[in-house]
């Protein structure tokens, strides 16, 4: 399979004051097409800062980060954009749907920016297949988080991304509207054929991935697939 | 609670104020102004006439026995319009001859360069003070000759000011001063020559309880049989406090609305700021705060902050307010001395205040009703807000307040309640703008349209736009800027006449009989036409149906004022009408053998305003001659015509044998052709008076252009608050354009697309709110067109485009220097911090 991600010698470091935060440290991994794959860490351990570097949100104090094909360290802020629009999806922990926008028209946007014409029909099949075509004209702020985060998924689809990276999709919902956006989520992924980075302190929902990267104070701990991680039990120790 | 949470919002909060702090400014600054003026206007009355008592007349031989029985000094002034010429230069100019005889002014100072001529150019031999304006624009000095008629003067200084002119008057008609002992010597005063006689008296041993305003108010009806106009110190104390009045009711109105700009500023901001803060005030009522209790920490802040920026106000004023002398330097009586006025410091303070708390209640009202549940679950309703019973007391409140204070700055209720209700109106205008265009938007959108197009073309509706707000202040200040160009545009308009056609631009006056045919054949020898020549006699009215003054004045119900029988009529004979003149009905009858009954033709509205009517008869006093005429006809005249119009016209074939002058009316191609052919008349005929009409109109467009500078400085004010409220506004949702313009980049938006999204929405709101205060400000200009100077409004083109391109060019400016940092931050940065 090809490769659809490759992260070489990553290192991030932040100004705090006078003193320096180094939140990332030399990571390197590839990540194939199609394949399903969770960053896993407490808080604090990198792996947004990770995600967010992967997907050329942010830039990285040093490495590279090639994504089907394209090296982000070369981009300029319109070209990693660009690239975004055409390969990447997001679904946020915080769902980050447009305010001011229904959920139809947040759903369009990603086709909206690329200049596709005749999308209206396209939307409003993703929001069927998430199950609210009813609620289409409604405002987020008229929505509950679980529905929130289904519109988010449509919008993170509705572009047909070859890779989908999703925060915490789960982390502001409850047990049971975690259960159906997780099943929504990977539903959705296999339809599509989508590469899934997942980042989660939720070991359950990580192992429901093929493979799994635990990251520890900036640095991977593990790098293994779904059975070391059931043997395992939930620990974070190294093998 | 107020202090720990306003704190960290510090500069929002400033930001809110800004907008109080010029308002109250501007009204600390002019009313500051005002009560200084007062008080030097009352200290200086004085000098303001000169003298105890003015009398005045256009009789020669008058007298007042009061003023004669009493101890008094007197001085004596004979004015009237000539012309004079400096044979320095050969120019010459039309002025306003003043003959003095005595120690006028007795208080105050006739002020002059050198300060001794104003009391050596009286202390013998033909010397004369000429205006300083006169003497720059001849290029004339000290020592100079000035020709008045067939006498010749030295220039013994230049004349400043007295206190007997009018600045505004000397713009027209200059004043040169002469010793009374020459006046003959000029041989300018002629039967018919129109010359005002003024008497000023300084009474000495006056006893205390002597008071002269109320014993000239006894005698006022003899005063004004006889003709005599009377002026006291007090009145022209009262004369010059109401003028004066007058102007500061309307730059208080002007900073009033500079005020009201602030206050939608400080509701719009302060509605912005809770929609912030609202999750903090449902975590506190999850922790137990009341509604009450939430709502007072915000009203805290908001009047503390609202106190700190009115006392910022109140002192920017202060300072403001020793500029204002300077502005209005040309049009003050009185050198106004700069103090502080505590009492209008205060009372900018308390009203800043006020507007403070007043304005940002509607918004904090819904701090009360915040439910706790928006700690859990973000909703959005404000669907119970106008069933508050408070907010519409609060809207009372605001209607209340705008006009209460209207109503202490011009201290007339029914004006008050007009301004504020138009006040209402022009804001309810422009709310149906933003509410009309806002639905027109959503009901007729381009959904073929480009996305960026569509995009900012939809954030005109979406939630939490900003239309309304933006176009209410922007509008109101693009409306009250434009119409001040309006009106400015119509008077110069009322006075002007095109240069490029046939229209007279000069008058010669004062021709006598045996003059006028040698003076009419070197016009033509010169080359200019003679457009009309019109011959006129003085006259006064004796009576009106058998009716005389003593009968009109003893009887209240004989409606012919008394000023009918006083006046100087001057009237011409013709058998014809002129351009400027339309029959209105009647007819002209001619006067064909002797005998024949004289029918004359009046003006149609002076004979509605006198009730005089056709038929009547009306018996003249045609220099001791009585001549029996009777009301044929009426005419309409436009007074706008550069043409001699008369009030009266008798037919011909009767007032050719009465003592009479002359006036011809000429075209000149250019002004120096004009002065050179005014240089020749002047010279041979000393006698005779020329108006260029041009230069006339240069000078009304000097004194229009110093009054509309006057307004614009104080509309300055306005500019500025408009501006702040854009630039607040705009700032206030800064952070809520961050996330959305950072969640397109995320999802693949470019920097153009996202750029032209943000200078497009700020394009269509900068251009409605333009568009709609330009809207509004013609339909305000034609009102006061057509209801308080009676003239028709043609608006002009090029300020509505100016202020068209420059309110929108201004509002994407502001608008995207404000978004320049987002497209540079990283998305990831502010994706944390909506997590965190």
């Amino acid at each position: 399979m090809a490769q659809m991600l490759e992260v070489k010698n990553l290192t991030k470091t932040y100004k705090s004051g006078s003193k320096k935060l180094t939140v990332l440290s030399d990571i390197s991994f590839e990540i194939h097409e199609g394949d399903t794959f969770s960053i896993v860490g407490p808080s604090g351990s990198g792996k947004t800062t990770l995600l967010g570097l992967c997907a050329g949100l942010d830039r990285a104090s040093s490495g590279s980060v090639t994504l089907y094909g394209e090296q982000f360290d070369n981009m300029n802020e319109d070209q990693r954009a660009a690239a975004r629009n055409q390969h990447v999806g997001f679904v946020f922990q915080n769902f980050q749907l447009l305010p001011t926008l229904t959920a139809l028209e947040n759903v369009m946007v990603p086709m909206e920016l690329r200049g596709e014409k005749k999308i209206k029909q396209k939307a409003m099949e993703l929001l069927e297949r998430v199950g609210l075509a009813d609620r289409h004209d409604h405002y987020p702020t008229q929505l509950s988080g679980g529905e929130q985060q289904r519109i988010s998924i449509a919008r993170a689809f509705s572009n047909r991304p070859k890779i989908l990276f999703a925060d915490e999709p789960t982390g502001n919902l409850d047990e049971e509207t975690s259960s159906k956006v997780e099943s929504l989520l990977f539903d959705l992924n296999k339809e599509a054929g989508t590469t899934l980075v997942l980042v989660t302190h939720d070991l359950e929902l990580a192992g429901k991935t093929e493979r799994i990267i635990r990251i520890k104070g900036g640095q991977i701990i593990s790098d293994s697939g779904k059975k070391e991680v059931a043997t395992a039990e939930n620990t974070l120790s190294l093998d | 609670m107020a202090w720990r949470d306003g704190r960290k919002s510090k500069s929002r909060l400033l930001l809110f104020i800004s907008s109080i702090i010029l308002g109250i400014a501007a009204l600390v600054a002019i009313n500051s102004f005002g009560e200084n003026l007062k008080d030097d206007i009352n200290g200086q009355a004085k000098e303001l006439l000169g003298a105890d008592l003015l009398l005045g007349s256009n009789k020669a031989d008058y007298g007042y026995k009061l003023a004669d029985s009493l101890e008094s000094e007197v001085s004596y002034e004979n004015s009237f319009a000539s012309m004079i010429f400096f044979p320095k230069n050969q120019e010459s100019r039309l002025v306003d001859v003043r003959a003095l005889e005595g120690d006028f002014p007795y208080y105050g100072v006739m002020e002059t360069y050198p300060e001794s001529a104003a009391a050596t150019f009286r202390q013998g031999g033909a010397k004369a003070l000429v205006d300083k304006s006169v003497m720059i624009q001849y290029d004339i000095n000290i020592g100079d000759s000035v020709r008045v008629g067939r006498q010749t003067f030295v220039i013994e200084g230049q004349l400043i000011s007295s206190p007997s002119q009018s600045m505004a008057a000397s713009l027209i008609a200059p004043a040169i001063y002469i010793p009374m002992d020459y006046l003959d010597d000029t041989k300018l005063i002629l039967k018919g020559s129109r010359v005002f006689y003024r008497k000023f008296y300084k009474f000495n041993n006056l006893d205390e309880s002597f008071d002269l305003d109320a014993r000239l108010e006894e005698d006022r009806e003899t005063l004004r049989l006889a003709g005599i106009r009377s002026d006291t110190v007090k009145e022209r104390k009262e004369d010059t406090g109401r003028t004066f009045e007058d102007l500061q009711n309307f730059l208080n109105l002007v900073a009033f609305v500079a005020l009201l700009l602030g206050c939608v500023g400080v509701a719009s901001a302060v509605h912005i700021y809770i929609k912030e803060k609202i999750r903090t005030v449902a975590i506190l009522r999850c922790l137990g705060a009341r509604g009450t209790d939430t709502f007072l920490i915000y009203l805290i802040q908001i009047a503390v902050i609202g106190l700190l920026g009115s006392i910022t106000g109140a002192l920017l004023g202060s300072v403001i307010q020793t500029i204002l002398p300077k502005v209005f330097a040309d049009f003050l009586p009185v050198e106004v001395t700069l103090a502080i006025s505590w009492k209008s410091i205060v009372n900018g303070i308390f009203t800043g205040l006020i507007v403070s708390v007043l304005f940002a209640l509607t918004p904090l009202l819904s701090v009360r009703k915040a439910s706790p549940l928006l700690t859990l679950r973000n909703t959005s309703d404000d669907s119970g807000a106008l069933k508050d019973p408070l907010r519409w007391l609060v809207y009372a409140g605001i209607v209340l307040f705008i006009i209460s204070f209207a109503y202490m700055q011009i201290q007339d209720l029914r004006d008050s309640v007009v301004f504020s209700l138009s006040i209402v109106l022009a804001f309810g205008f422009l709310a149906l703008i933003a509410r009309i265009a806002m639905w027109a938007v959503k009901k007729f959108f381009p959904v073929s349209w480009n996305f960026s197009w569509r995009q900012s073309l939809a954030n005109l509706y979406r939630p939490n736009n900003q239309t309304l707000i933006l176009i209410s202040s922007i509008g109101l200040g693009t409306a009250l800027i434009t119409t001040l160009y309006f009106i400015q545009g119509l008077l110069i308009n009322q006075v002007e006449i095109t240069t490029d056609n046939d229209r007279p631009n000069m008058m010669i006056f004062d021709i006598q009989t045996y003059q006028k045919d040698a003076i009419a054949e070197y016009t033509r020898e010169y080359g200019l036409p003679v457009l009309q020549e019109v011959p006129i006699v003085t006259m006064r009215l004796q009576t009106i149906n058998g009716i005389g003054q003593l009968q009109a004045m003893a009887d209240s119900t004989i409606e012919y004022r008394n000023f009918l029988f006083n006046r100087e009529f001057r009237v011409s004979y013709r058998d014809s009408l002129i351009e400027s003149e339309t029959l209105h009905s009647g007819q002209l009858t001619k006067v064909e053998n002797e005998g024949d009954s004289i029918f004359v033709t009046v003006d149609q509205g002076f004979a509605e305003g006198q009730h005089m009517k056709i038929g009547d008869e009306l018996v003249w006093n045609v220099q001791g001659v009585p001549i029996t005429t009777y009301i044929g006809g009426l005419r309409e005249i436009d007074w706008n015509r550069v043409q001699t119009n008369f009030l009266v016209l008798f037919p011909e074939n009767v007032l050719e044998p009465a003592p009479q002058f002359h006036v011809l009316i000429t075209r000149v191609a250019s002004t120096e052709s004009g002065a050179i052919y005014q240089r020749e008349i002047v010279k041979n005929y000393p006698n005779v008076s020329v108006i260029d009409i041009g230069l006339i109109l240069n000078t009304v467009d000097d004194i229009l252009s110093k009054i509309s500078f006057v307004i614009r400085f104080m509309a300055l004010f306005s500019i500025i608050t408009g501006l702040l409220v854009l630039t607040g506004s705009v700032i206030l949702s800064k952070y809520q354009r961050v996330k959305e313009s950072v969640l397109l980049r995320t999802m693949g938006g470019s920097r153009k697309q996202i750029l032209t999204i943000n200078t497009l929405e700020y394009f269509f709101l900068g251009s409605l709110a333009s568009l709609s205060g330009i809207l509004l400000s013609l339909a305000g200009s034609w009102a006061l067109a057509y209801f308080s100077f009676d003239s028709e409004f043609i608006p002009n083109l090029v300020p509505m485009i100016a202020v068209y391109f420059i309110i929108t060019g201004l509002t994407i400016a502001i608008g995207l220097l404000n978004s320049r940092g987002i497209l540079s931050r990283p998305p990831l940065e502010v994706l944390r911090s909506e997590v965190n």
